[in-house]
């Protein structure tokens, strides 16, 4: 029997970076809200102390502080003719839980997408003519400009303290900084993080052929900042547990570091952890949604009504839900109509090792989100006329740890066991070094998100089934980026260098990120995207979708900056003119 | 109705007691868990409801202040060298030959049976890991790509258990009578070699996945933190000069391409 609580103003799915914005914007605004997470309260003191915060074994290896697949995952195959199976043991990416989100274990790497990327498939046509794009790309523009979402990058940046060097404030071109970048508004909140030896020499090579490295944007601080909600985070030490981590340190900007030291100070402001949403209910019309129902951890269900859902769960989550809510039109790649699930993109990351015989790179001294990179080879901040694909990313030297199970790498001819590995490994640790690419993935006709006919969840529920693959135009670009990244580091001197480029079809169990995009994705009419410019549902006004969940495609950089920046958007626009007339916000 | 348990909490690995737990079902000290239970019947339930033990994975309304008790973190649990808890006699001896053999000994350091990573598996296996506690392990199973990743219905200790004994049978039938750890190592590494290349056959499993899983394992138990039990004395970091879980290098940051000059530290401590 489900039982129903009294209504809330506001009902959040899932706290983590997106629901403590939106949370915090809307109880500043007078609103009562409640957010519910599926999993545990999470903090430095009880998840990640320092005393035993730096295990590889525990968090990176096992997985602890991830959704456990058990709970919640979904199927996959690489196309339509194989039969999806289930991902039984995350590999690929790694799906957070409880609160804070994928803000706990992120590495911090802060980047804004380019003013191209936003208005993607309209720059390509323009500069290179509709035929340069492949028939099945189903890249579209997002609905908004860079200059939209500047202010919003802003205040995700000046909440997290994030240390970098700005390239272009006003469109003055600074020195130092990424030249490449879209106009700030001012100077990043702290200065760029001090760089170990690999990058400094990565740095040093780039510039020699004529690159404009720049420090890469981290929100581990590099010295300590109080941020405007009066909250204060510490500076990095460099330790080398980051990404997959929780930070021992209160260093890492995160949801517990930046927000919810205050947000949970206010009377009109409730979490309840451990209650999995199950279901966003709608009224008779289908047109709006009076609340959502969860099931808390005795079993018992409950509904919470409102008049505001907020949906703010991982990406992947986000479309199970609204697939299971019967909001909106699944995707039908045959037909290539409906919106749920379509457009989900994901990454294509490479690789260069290097090894060399009279260089220490202390690769512990690291931080996940140290580095310097260069831009040259991003979105289309190159001429990729002669090279018959489009999209690239960024690329460098960024040491984000030196932990031994997972790092600990020999050269390729290197046998995998016995005496010749052991020694291998004892000779490289020190003086190898890996250098990367971060490639985007654009989007596709036959990529997408559904449910699953065979396999269910704990409730009975199917699971959500991905049907991904690489496509020629994002090998070709992986082989592209690889062998300019390859360049440089040749300058740096090593005795061996090994390109790493992608290759082959997606493999579920190798991880290279967890940006998952796309699946409700925002855009300027209801035919091709589920979500409009301030990501409000289409077909439910008083229901917005937050997260890369709404990226039509996935630009060449990391994507927390810009899903904050996306969650400051959208509460200004709930705050500045739902809450005044409530409604869509845009007429079609 | 049947009733399910999972623990939906990031328990941490080592919080069990070794050996407590190895069904894959239920919560070990829940009064609820039904250890006569079968996965089939598992499978066949539509009424699900959850049960936790754990007082931490309890839902939760957080209110006004942030939701703190002191001691409420979950350390990590240290393995102490002693009789095998998951394995037989007869495992622990092929596993410790194994692991001898995947890193031998050398003059400046210690093989992988010295390291402990014999008793670091013995240990895991005995866990959450062996269990495959929070896997997805439902079926229907079916074989798939390699891109979609193990699709075993077997939990890992179960899959060591069966891969032993193919072994043993295999090295007996070649090797006049003997187990592995008792053919010559030259002999132990061809056996070794052909598991990795698919040339030596195993009867009922996969040799090529049980070589990567034990490689995989194998290299845990000599990089893992002591805590474990295995990288004893820190052996695996003092070899490659990793110093473990310091807290602080910001004065060494920018000090390039100088050798960092203290010993490693584990969670437990310093070797003594």
């Amino acid at each position: 029997m489900t039982r129903k609580l009294p209504a809330a103003d506001v009902v959040i799915v899932g706290l983590g970076w997106t629901g403590s914005i939106l949370a915090h914007e809307l109880t500043g605004a007078g609103l009562n809200v409640v957010a519910i997470e599926r999993g545990p309260w999470r903090d430095t003191a009880t998840d990640f102390p320092p005393a035993y915060a730096q295990d590889e074994l525990r968090y990176r290896i096992r997985h602890d502080l991830f959704l456990r697949p058990e709970q919640l995952t979904m199927t996959f195959r690489n196309n339509a003719n194989q039969t999806a199976l289930p991902i039984r043991s995350w590999g690929s990416f790694m799906p957070p839980n409880g609160v804070g989100g994928g803000g706990v274990h992120w590495n911090a790497e802060t980047w804004r997408f380019l003013p191209s990327d936003f208005e993607l498939r309209t720059h390509l046509v323009r500069r290179y003519g509709e035929k340069f794009l492949p028939e099945d790309m189903t890249i579209q523009d997002w609905g908004i400009t860079y200059d939209d979402l500047e202010p919003h990058y802003d205040k995700f940046e000046y909440l997290c303290g994030t240390s970098g060097k700005a390239g272009n404030i006003k469109g003055q071109i600074q020195a130092g900084g990424n030249p490449f970048e879209g106009a700030r508004s001012r100077e990043y909140p702290t200065p760029p993080q001090k760089q170990p030896y690999g990058p400094t020499l990565f740095a040093q090579a780039a510039q020699e052929m004529g690159y404009k490295p720049f420090p890469q944007p981290s929100g581990n601080l590099s010295q300590a900042y109080t941020n405007p909600l009066g909250v204060t985070i510490g500076p990095c030490t460099y330790c080398g547990f980051c990404e997959w981590f929780g930070c021992g340190n209160y260093s890492k900007a995160s949801p517990q570091t930046t927000i919810l030291p205050a947000l949970i100070r206010r009377p009109n402001f409730e979490a309840r952890t451990q209650c999995e949403v199950s279901k966003i209910n709608l009224d008779k019309s289908g047109k709006r949604a009076t609340g959502v129902t969860y099931v808390d951890t005795s079993g018992n269900e409950w509904e919470q009504p409102a008049d505001l859902v907020l949906l703010c769960a991982f990406q992947l989550f986000n479309v199970h839900l609204l697939l299971h809510s019967g909001i909106g039109k699944p995707y039908d790649p045959r037909a290539g109509e409906g919106v749920i699930g379509r457009n989900y993109s994901y990454q294509v990351t490479s690789s260069v090792d290097a090894f060399f015989d009279d260089k220490i790179f202390n690769p512990f001294i690291a931080s996940g989100s140290i580095g310097m990179c260069i831009d040259e080879f991003n979105g289309d901040n190159f001429d990729h006329g002669p090279h018959g694909f489009v999209g690239g990313g960024y690329m460098g030297a960024v040491q984000t740890n030196g932990r031994p199970i997972q790092t600990a790498r020999t050269p390729q001819a290197t046998p995998r066991w016995g005496a010749e590995w052991k020694k291998a490994v004892a000779k490289s640790y020190l003086s190898s070094y890996e250098a990367v690419t971060h490639g985007g993935c654009y989007s596709y006709r036959d990529v997408y998100l559904d449910l699953d006919p065979t396999y269910t969840d704990r409730f009975g529920r199917k699971l959500m089934r991905l049907t991904f693959d690489f496509h020629e135009n994002e090998l070709k670009m992986s082989t592209y980026l690889t062998d300019r990244l390859a360049e440089v580091v040749q300058k740096m001197g090593p005795r061996q260098l090994e390109k790493h480029p992608r290759r082959g079809h997606y493999d579920v169990t190798v991880y290279q990120t967890t940006h998952t995009c796309g699946g409700a994705i925002m855009g300027v009419e209801p035919k091709t995207s589920a979500l409009n410019r301030y990501l409000q549902s289409w077909d439910v006004p008083n229901l917005f979708v937050m997260g890369a969940t709404a990226f039509p495609q996935n630009p060449g950089y990391n994507p927390t900056d810009t899903v904050g920046a996306l969650a400051y958007w959208a509460a200004d626009a709930i705050v500045n003119r739902y809450l005044k007339s409530p409604g869509p916000l845009v007429q079609i | 109705m049947v009733v399910k348990e999972i623990r939906l909490s990031a328990s941490g690995i080592g919080k069990m007691a070794p050996g407590a737990h190895s069904t894959g079902e239920g919560i070990p000290g829940s009064s609820r868990s039904d250890p006569g239970m079968r996965r089939r019947e598992l499978l066949i339930s539509t009424a699900l409801t959850l049960v936790f033990s754990a007082t931490s994975a309890r839902a939760l309304v957080v209110k006004g202040s942030l939701p703190w008790a002191p001691s409420a973190g979950t350390p990590p649990t240290a393995v102490h060298p002693g009789p095998w808890v998951y394995f037989t006699p007869e495992e622990g001896a092929a596993i410790e030959a194994l692991v001898d053999r995947l890193i031998p000994p050398d003059p400046q350091t210690p093989g992988g049976k010295d390291a402990g990573c014999a008793v670091f598996i013995d240990r895991q296996l005995a866990g959450s890991y062996g269990s495959a506690e929070g896997l997805y392990m439902h079926g229907p199973f079916a074989d798939g790509t390699p891109e979609q990743g193990n699709q075993s219905p077997l939990t890992p200790a179960a899959r060591y258990r069966q891969a032993l004994a193919a072994l043993d049978k295999y090295c007996r039938a070649a090797y006049a009578g003997k187990p592995f750890a008792q053919i010559p190592d030259d002999e132990k590494d061809k056996v070794l070699s052909g598991l990795e290349k698919g040339e030596v056959q195993l009867e009922g499993t996969s040799g090529r996945t049980f070589f990567e899983h034990l490689l995989q394992n194998t290299r845990e138990g000599f990089f893992a933190d002591p805590v474990y039990g295995g990288n004893r004395d820190m052996v695996g970091w003092k070899m490659i000069g990793f110093p473990g879980a310091r807290y602080d290098y910001r004065d060494w940051v920018e000090r390039h391409n100088e050798r960092y000059p203290l010993p490693p530290v584990g969670i437990a401590g310093r070797p003594e």
